[in-house]
């Protein structure tokens, strides 16, 4: 073996396969996903508006497998969406300071540790400290995964990355989507008996809501965990779903 | 042929002797010896520590110790603290539970590290040994309060709970009423990891005082301050103790209270807790502070003024572990007042903010080193180093065998000369001849790799993240250190070169970890290939390595010395050589 070889590569130690930090911002472009609605995902970072919910967000999973294998030819070149990778935070929204960009498990404080100082330090400060770690089940696969909210700005994001863990799992064909509209009962019916698999949450008064009726930030404020269940199953939510909507309107 | 020479001693003799001898190296050593000492020692041997479980399988153990009451067994590598290993990984003790249910009847004591621990598991153990005693389960996850309870109602003998830092779904309180009401026989419980749903009270101030050989008991946050006086009135032997939220309306009584209950408590060593602290309570702890050798305030977020004034009062403090707010002066006030400080740990209390937002430097830890002759372990965080304060620190304190540095900001150089802390760290190397374990951080060239390879002849477990140059620097560590065991490496430019050259070395080591480096796939199929006691774990979770040219980088890499081949728990994102590659079929 050459031990006097040197690799040239000083100071790259970071990363081989997604240096860039940023990577959500250029990869929007090469990701491919089925049934985005025109307006999908904008409506996070924008007022709560009182409950009219014209706009939703199409939530199906994309959990088809021909739409991963484009992408492998040109994983060399392609910058990688690593789940993980935090992303700096919309840089349309004025409230929040441009935050470091974040690398996973650096510095190397633990979990337990990190919350506990987010919580003891009050809710005005910068959200990007304070993990919002919710357990991911889906029916049928055979362990839970983790993922922290805050990782992810919209609903298409944690969209991508929960087909991304669970892709493997099953071949949905989830179609493509027109607007969901969460007052109107038999166009939710209509989507829950396509589907295969739907996102569900359980929010913080303990009950199970589809994901997606509520606006991005007050979503991952209240969901406790997420289950990822079979799209005939979920339709026992969607009366409870309407009521609760209703309600809040 | 020579017949049994006649002076051999008996095995009932031999068994007695080793009986004497605890450790598990020497164990394994007096194993060796001949064949008739490694049958005896076999099934005399009454502890088991098992570092991976994947590297053995429960079969074997049992099969080979016969005998054994107490296990210890450790799942996950470390860098899972820190969430670099995707959740399904593996590391479910339920396989070993299952085995040691029939095998071992009379087990007493299971410790695990690491592990995905099922309330099926708990259940098991409950109602599998009837003479159930030691369960601690740290840094462990996927169990509930039920199983708690499962353990609870069945375990009649159980002596110690300990859940340090594991992830429990907090289901509902009230699993300790589950402990019978003639359930006597507590020394330990550690619930201080469980969640803000209060545990049942009243349930624990019973059990707390019905249990008269309670030594240590550690609360979560939910128990309020004002129900300290009560516990403590209940077991004034408590010799560790761990409060819940330290907080509360300043009031005289509540005050007058917690500070006589806690000087009752004459046998108090530990102290630990301490949640959202109230500094004005502090005092109600000061009559304890002259015997205290340990004090934990981790989570204490209180300023540095008020952590002078407490330590100050601990002239015994053998063990600290506090926030960054204790700040340079606080440090230096510990180094002249607790000359008998044997380890330190400061916690980032802002580890993602960009600017510092305390006056901790390396001052503080160079004071200490300076003024603590006894000081051997060390884990700082802090914003800046420099060579001469860690040259400094190595010549004050050869005798250091653990020095964990985390410079907050990937690549800092010393901050007063911009070069790389290369020589400070060697110098560490250099003069602390059994240092066992290692932490780098900050600008590091392979240059480091050199002086750890020549000096770190003790080192057995080193993490390294962000540093090095090439290969060079990772063959200088595995041809140099002869005592590592553990290496764990992220974002660094090492490939195949140095791995493949040094793979002799793997076998030697309990694990190797890395990634986000250089090693290509084609090298982890090699590895695999030649070394057939070696498990090769490829962990992507993007896409399966082999849908890629091989030369592409590998996500992740787990690497382990293994008597029990390839594991069949493997999730989808973890590849690992099959039976057919290593014949050539595939």
């Amino acid at each position: 073996m050459e031990v006097g070889l040197k690799m040239g590569m000083k100071g790259g130690g970071l990363n081989h396969v997604g240096g860039c930090e940023k990577a959500k911002m250029g990869f929007a472009e090469t990701e491919l996903r089925l049934g985005l609605p025109g307006g999908g995902g904008s409506g996070e970072g924008e007022v709560v508006r009182k409950r009219g919910f014209s706009e939703t967000v199409d939530l199906k999973l994309n959990l088809s497998s021909k739409e991963s294998s484009g992408m492998d030819a040109n994983d060399e070149k392609v910058k990688v969406l690593h789940k993980e990778k935090n992303l700096l935070p919309c840089a349309t929204d004025p409230a929040k300071p441009p935050a470091k960009a974040q690398v996973v498990g650096w510095p190397p404080v633990r979990s337990f540790r990190k919350n506990v100082l987010a919580t003891q330090k009050g809710s005005s400060e910068e959200s990007s400290e304070k993990a919002a770690f919710v357990k991911v089940s889906m029916d049928g696969a055979p362990y839970l995964r983790k993922v922290d909210l805050r990782m992810y700005n919209s609903y298409q994001d944690l969209s991508d990355a929960l087909a991304k863990m669970f892709g493997s799992f099953t071949i949905g064909n989830c179609g493509s989507q027109g607007m969901k509209d969460f007052m109107n009962e038999s166009k939710l019916m209509d989507l829950l008996n396509d589907s295969d698999y739907v996102p569900t949450y359980e929010d913080k008064d303990g009950d199970w809501m589809l994901v997606g009726d509520v606006p991005w930030e007050m979503f991952v404020e209240s969901c406790k965990r997420l289950r990822i269940m079979k799209g005939t199953e979920a339709i026992g939510l969607a009366p409870r779903a309407m009521e609760k909507c209703k309600n809040r309107s | 042929m020579q017949k049994k020479m006649a002076y051999s001693f008996p095995d009932e003799v031999l068994e007695h002797v080793f009986s004497f001898i605890k450790s598990h190296k020497d164990r394994n050593a007096v194993s060796l010896v001949c064949k008739s000492w490694y049958e005896i020692e076999s099934w005399c041997r009454r502890k088991i520590f098992v570092g991976n479980c994947y590297a053995v399988s429960p079969r074997m153990v049992i099969k080979r110790f016969p005998e054994v009451r107490s296990v210890e067994v450790k799942g996950k590598p470390h860098f899972a603290d820190f969430n670099l290993v995707p959740d399904g990984w593996g590391g479910n003790i339920l396989p070993w539970i299952k085995e040691m249910a029939g095998a071992y009847p009379w087990l007493e004591e299971i410790r695990l590290k690491r592990m995905v621990v099922t309330d099926e598991s708990l259940e098991l153990i409950a109602k599998s040994f009837k003479n159930f005693k030691v369960l601690v389960l740290s840094s462990c996850e996927g169990f509930s309060t039920d199983g708690l309870a499962a353990i609870a109602a069945s375990c009649k003998n159980l002596k110690e709970l300990d859940l340090r830092e594991s992830e429990v779904d907090d289901l509902s309180g009230h699993w300790l009423i589950h402990f019978p009401e003639t359930y006597t026989s507590l020394v330990s419980l550690n619930i201080s990891c469980l969640g803000s749903d209060e545990v049942s009270f009243s349930a624990l101030e019973r059990l707390v005082g019905r249990c008269p050989n309670l030594r240590t008991l550690r609360l979560n946050r939910a128990v309020p301050l004002d129900k300290i006086a009560s516990i403590l009135h209940r077991a004034p032997q408590l010799v560790e103790f761990g409060t819940g939220a330290y907080a509360a309306e300043l009031r005289p009584d509540v005050f007058s209270n917690l500070a006589g209950a806690f000087s009752n408590c004459k046998e108090l060593r530990s102290l630990s807790g301490f949640w959202d602290v109230v500094p004005a309570y502090l005092p109600a702890i000061y009559s304890v502070c002259s015997r205290l050798t340990t004090l934990n305030l981790s989570y204490a977020t209180i300023q540095s003024r008020d952590l002078i004034k407490l330590v100050s009062h601990c002239p015994s403090l053998q063990r600290l572990l506090v926030l960054d707010y204790i700040e340079d002066s606080g440090l230096e006030a510990l180094a002249s007042s607790c000359k008998d400080l044997q380890e330190l740990r400061v916690f980032p209390s802002d580890p993602f903010g960009v600017e510092p937002n305390v006056s901790l430097t390396e001052q503080g830890l160079v004071a200490v080193s300076l003024g603590c002759p006894k000081l051997q372990s060390v884990l700082y965080f802090c914003r800046r180093m420099s060579n001469v304060a860690l040259v400094t620190i190595a010549q004050n304190r050869p005798n250091l065998t653990h020095f964990r540095l985390c410079i907050i900001e990937p690549k800092t150089a010393d901050y007063l000369t911009l070069e790389s802390l290369d020589v400070g760290f060697g110098a560490i190397v250099e003069h602390c001849k059994d240092l066992r374990r290692l932490s780098l951080s900050g600008l590091l060239t392979d240059r480091v790799f050199e002086y750890i390879g020549t000096y770190a002849k003790k080192l057995e477990m080193l993490s390294v993240a962000f540093a090095g140059d090439s290969d060079l620097g990772l063959h200088h560590v595995l041809s140099g250190c002869e005592s590592l065991r553990k290496l764990e490496i992220r974002d660094c430019p090492f490939g195949d070169k140095a791995l493949l050259a040094n793979a002799g070395k793997l076998e030697t080591m309990r694990s190797l970890w890395m990634s986000s480096c250089s090693v290509s796939f084609g090298a982890c199929k090699l590895l695999g290939q030649k070394m057939p006691r070696l498990n090769v774990e490829v962990i992507d979770e993007r896409a399966p390595p082999d849908s890629r040219p091989e030369r592409c980088p590998v996500e992740k890499l787990y690497i382990y010395r293994s008597v029990a081949g390839p594991r069949f728990d493997m999730p989808p994102f973890v590849w690992m050589k099959d039976e057919d590659s290593a014949l050539g079929l595939s």
